[in-house]
């Protein structure tokens, strides 16, 4: 396999990492004001994630420095071009982790209240706006000749790409709902259940509408296959729900995530941003990738580190294994 | 002289603003991980429950210090490509893998062994747990070496070649920018200013501790002094090892990149022997209206050569060099700017800042660790600034970090990646003023209102002084069930 192909299906697995691992995370942070009815229950929510957020967070730093690394061209394009999406999800990201942080260093209701929007609004901004940027780069975007963006950020709020946004957007909140269901125990634990139902369903219909319009726009038969297993993963996930199969229910939302955007890869290659403007313009896994030397030092980094990332944070999950209840949340500070 | 319409200026602002905050959590982050290590493992050893609870004092403050390290480290990353794109094209294949490899190799050991410490007081056994932050450590250097090797390529850049072509610098030889001479300087600076930032900060909140917060009696004085003796240590053998590195740093750079050390010394006319190092200048440095100036004579000759009568060039000789080498006039050659003058009143004092700050801050810590030597308490005058005093050493030397980064930076100027690529170069030619503007402005307002929260939060815990001795469970790693609804050691 050509080196910069490796590479594209390394970038792949990086961004479904991140939107499997995170994508429950968000979820948790936008149901904080629908699943908990009082601070302690916002509290066990919380701590459902507390240990693992930030190494979660670091599947998408990693996706940002290897595309710079591999694809110089592409993260400068799409970087740029996306300059004011990415303001507001750093913006978001950065009162999200300081609010897990900070929101149990002070006693006072008021205190954590503020902190809740932090986690509220630091949630449900990235989980849209990454939907947005996605299918913005499967649709393609107005690039010219030098490979710049040239479209402007209402060019980026069409149809497919606001409903990309919502796809992702409710396929987080039924994911962090069956985590949630996954990892506490008492009442919220049902409460959770039966949101994820709920919430599952009307992401179920988004995902599979997407999905196809996705197909009409890129697909081949490998993205039809992925595309079909996913919505039978997310069915079969909610299925399980119902049962009250919690396990089940969560490998379901985590597998449909992340075969839904193995799937927007596939269709994507070999471009890794096409350009409206012209196919010459097109951004390919050969125009904008690095040099093999790079590449082959890259993948040797990979090849020994990857492994064992996955095995640590794998380690961690494990160590933390045990569901939460308000039993568990000490007094505050 | 801000152009408000230009990219340009507002994206450097913007770059100056969030780099230099980012940077006010890296040395502490760096520095602390390695005391509260330090502390929890001679807790283990000694079972003396002061070292544990000093343990948990600092990595309290530590964890407050880190969240804003983290979130502010995502848009180090992401404002590279945002922009500064065309030099994210140009340097890419560089400057890219060292990025990339420090997210997997840090960032992952960082975020994961963290939250196994913070989360795992009841669920791992206390051997490992400690083990924990000691990876965090490594985890924090690793991640210097790496984006410091990025920044020493910039400064000098080595194991690469030019591709007419494709108009962008090519990695050729990966080792020869990990062990970059630049790099081999500049990494024991930065990390040994860290454990002085970090040790300094120790010292200085014991030292208000021991005055404001002395127990009962003064019970609890003799774990404050026990802490700060520690801290004054490590104080010692980093301020040391700064200022040699320093020194060797300041040889490479007269090698390297000499009108940096000109500009640092606003020495404008060369000086064939025994330069004099400048210490404070009143008037303008641009080279006409100094009024008066103490300088100590030939320092400068052996601060940038190693001897007393070495030759140092000056900032006329060398832009007349670099005019014959660059171009004379912007655009002549594909990247020249014309002028290769950095900006010299601010590398000039932002030199002396550096220097100046580190030094005062160390001696100042050492001073409140004489002044309650042996139990002593000073009264009247000296009893009453203490306090402050104490405050103020961590924070001179952290100013003194800032000091130094912006002078290496702003030194560097015109150059984005010396005499390879300038910083105009760099900017992302697609995005409009309104948009940096924008973002510069929330990003500023943002990080503003998260300081105040920040120093808010240091200053409670601080007053609140190191929680009583409680021993914590003592966990094997199959878990028992006993406890399972005992409430967690440690929640948000």
């Amino acid at each position: 396999m050509e080196l910069t192909t490796i590479w594209f299906c390394l970038i792949a697995v990086l961004w479904i990492g991140y939107f499997v691992l995170e994508g429950f995370d968000f979820g948790v942070g936008m149901l904080l004001p629908v699943l908990a009815r009082d601070d302690r229950e916002r509290r066990v929510m919380i701590n459902t994630i507390g240990p693992v957020w930030d190494g979660n967070e670091v599947w998408l730093l990693t996706a940002g420095g290897a595309t710079f690394a591999a694809f110089p061209e592409w993260y400068a394009t799409l970087f740029s071009g996306f300059y004011l999406p990415l303001f507001l999800i750093l913006i978001a990201l950065i009162v999200r982790g300081v609010a897990f942080e900070y929101r149990h260093q002070r006693p006072s209701a008021t205190w954590a209240g503020w902190w809740d929007r932090a986690v509220i609004f630091g949630s449900y901004v990235p989980a849209f706006l990454w939907g947005v940027a996605f299918a913005n780069i499967v649709r393609g975007v107005p690039i010219d000749a030098d490979f710049e963006f040239t479209g402007t950020v209402m060019t980026l709020l069409n149809p497919y790409g606001l409903l990309g946004g919502l796809v992702t957007l409710s396929l987080f909140v039924t994911h962090g709902a069956m985590f949630i269901a996954l990892k506490t125990d008492g009442d919220i634990r049902g409460r959770a259940g039966a949101l994820a139902l709920r919430v599952g369903a009307v992401a179920a219909v988004l995902a599979v509408v997407f999905l196809v319009w996705t197909q009409a726009l890129t697909g081949n038969l490998a993205t039809a296959v992925i595309f079909v297993v996913a919505a039978l993963a997310l069915v079969g996930g909610l299925g399980a729900a119902y049962v009250g199969r919690e396990g089940f229910a969560f490998a379901g939302t985590f597998l449909a995530i992340g075969l839904a955007v193995a799937g927007l890869f596939v269709g994507l290659f070999p471009d890794v941003m096409p350009s409206t403007t012209d196919v010459a313009n097109s951004l390919t896994t050969t125009n904008a990738s690095a040099t093999p030397y790079t590449l082959k030092l890259m993948t040797v980094a990979a090849a020994v580190f990857t492994p064992l990332v996955v095995g640590y944070q794998a380690w961690t999950y494990w160590i933390f294994r045990k569901r939460i209840s308000i039993h568990h949340i000490p007094a505050a500070h | 002289m801000t152009d408000v319409d230009s990219v340009l200026e507002l994206a450097r602002w913007q770059f100056g603003i969030v780099t230099v905050y980012h940077f006010l959590f890296v040395p502490l982050t760096v520095g602390l991980t390695m005391l509260v290590a330090v502390l929890e493992t001679i807790w283990l050893r000694t079972k003396n429950p002061e070292w544990l609870r000093l343990t948990k004092f600092f990595a309290k403050l530590f964890l407050i210090n880190f969240a804003l390290g983290v979130v502010t480290g995502i848009v180090q990353e992401f404002q590279f490509g945002m922009t500064w794109s065309d030099y994210s094209r140009f340097v890419g294949d560089v400057f890219g893998a060292p990025l990339a490899i420090e997210a997997l190799l840090a960032f992952f050991l960082e975020s994961t062994f963290l939250g196994l410490w913070i989360f795992g007081w009841d669920k791992l056994p206390r051997a490992l747990h400690n083990a924990c932050m000691w990876i965090v450590h490594l985890g924090t250097l690793a991640s210097s070496w790496f984006i410091l090797a990025a920044n020493s390529w910039m400064q000098h850049p080595v194991g690469y070649k030019f591709n007419e072509v494709t108009g962008r610098a090519e990695l050729t030889d990966f080792w020869a920018v990990m062990f970059n001479k630049v790099q081999l300087g500049t990494f024991p600076h930065v990390i040994l200013a860290a454990y002085l930032t970090a040790a300094a900060f120790m010292l200085g909140i014991l030292g208000w501790l021991y005055m404001r917060r002395p127990g009962t009696d003064g019970s609890e004085r003799p774990m404050y002094r026990r802490g700060m003796v520690l801290a004054a240590w490590v104080m010692v053998f980093s301020g040391v090892g700064v200022a040699v590195s320093g020194d060797v740093q300041g040889k490479i750079m007269t090698e390297v990149q000499p009108m940096k050390m000109a500009a640092a010394e606003a020495l404008w006319e060369t000086s064939d022997s025994c330069a004099p190092f400048s210490i404070l200048t009143i008037g303008t440095r641009d080279g006409k209206h100094e009024k008066w100036a103490l300088e100590v004579p030939c320092v400068l000759s052996f601060l940038g050569t190693g001897t007393f009568d070495g030759k140092v060039e000056g900032i006329y000789d060398l832009q007349e060099k670099y005019r014959s080498t660059y171009g004379a006039t912007p655009g002549e050659t594909y990247y020249s700017p014309g002028d290769y003058t950095p900006n010299i009143p601010v590398t000039y004092w932002t030199f002396r800042w550096m220097m100046g700050l580190g030094v005062v801050g160390g001696l100042v810590g050492l001073a409140v660790l004489w002044l309650t030597r042996r139990g002593r308490t000073p009264t009247g005058f000296v009893g009453r600034v203490l306090p402050a005093l104490a405050i103020s050493a961590p924070v001179m030397v952290l100013l003194g970090n800032s000091m130094g980064w912006i002078f290496t930076e702003m030194g560097r100027q015109p150059w984005v990646v010396f005499g390879v690529l300038t910083t105009a170069n760099g900017v992302s030619p697609g995005v409009e003023p309104w948009e940096v503007w924008m973002s510069l402005l929330g990003f500023t307002a943002l990080y503003a209102v998260l300081a105040v929260i920040e120093v808010g939060l240091l200053i409670k815990y601080v007053k609140k002084a190191p929680d009583p001795f409680v021993e914590p469970p003592s966990p094997s790693l199959r878990g028992s069930e006993k406890d399972a609804d005992e409430p967690m050691n440690f929640a948000y």
